[in-house]
């Protein structure tokens, strides 16, 4: 399945990238964060447990046993500071 | 004219405009305006400038959802939220919350909880970047999640 996964604000610094499309087998948002954190460096220390970052699945935030579907948009980011 | 409207730009706004849009209901007997500056201090001393992202879809409907709510809670006839994104100088308005109302208290209350709302849960984020040039990222404060919870 293909996921169109977006970054935004320090994670999108830290990962040098604003978006990506991911193909994998990621059954939730809980598997799809294993998986990135499998890339070490940044992403295991940015997305590590305990870390504060949110999860949005088509533009709902979400927890982090959410499904994942065929198509979805995924925006990982931190915590927000607008106002 | 849209009672309810929500806009993200770059572009600077005028307050005044915004308040006489509102100001025209021969029902509303109440607006109240919130406007949200550039201030020359946050995390760090000597800012010069914020820089803000957002992420464009999910900004809109969040913002759009903290509006209903406040109109599940209070009588309101109508509302403005305006947030800028991108590079703005000290001193500059960031965010106008204009409410208007039959009464004082609703467009009052209303206000205070779409900022309070705005601010922990729509998708902005601001960069501070400081007279010596260095930039960094602003952390999220429990202050403004702990603003909420009066309202649960």
């Amino acid at each position: 399945m293909k996921l169109n996964i977006l970054y935004f604000a320090r994670l999108k610094d830290s990962f040098g990238m604003g978006s990506e499309q991911l193909e994998t087998d990621a059954a939730s948002v809980d598997e799809l964060l294993t998986e990135l954190r499998q890339r070490g460096d940044n992403w295991s220390c940015e997305l590590a447990a305990g870390k504060a970052f949110r999860v949005a699945r088509n533009q709902e935030l979400v927890r982090l046993d959410a499904t994942l579907g065929d198509g979805d948009e995924i925006a990982i980011f931190p915590p927000v500071t607008g106002g | 004219m849209q009672a309810f409207t929500v806009r993200v730009q770059q572009e600077r706004f005028d307050s005044g405009v915004e308040i006489d849009r509102l100001s025209h209901n021969p029902a509303c007997g109440a607006v109240v305006s919130f406007n949200g500056l550039v201030r020359d201090y946050g995390d760090r001393q000597d800012v010069a400038a914020l820089q803000l992202e957002h992420y464009p879809g999910m900004t809109e409907k969040a913002l759009h959802t903290i509006i209903e709510q406040a109109r599940q809670r209070w009588q309101l006839q109508a509302a403005t939220i305006i947030h800028r994104v991108g590079h703005l100088p000290l001193g500059e308005a960031i965010v106008l919350v204009v409410t208007a109302s039959s009464h004082r208290k609703d467009a009052f209350a209303a206000a205070e909880f779409l900022m309070d709302f705005l601010k922990t849960e729509a998708p902005f984020w601001k960069k501070e970047i400081l007279r010596d040039g260095s930039a960094h990222w602003v952390e999220a404060k429990a202050s403004d999640q702990h603003a909420i919870g009066r309202w649960q």
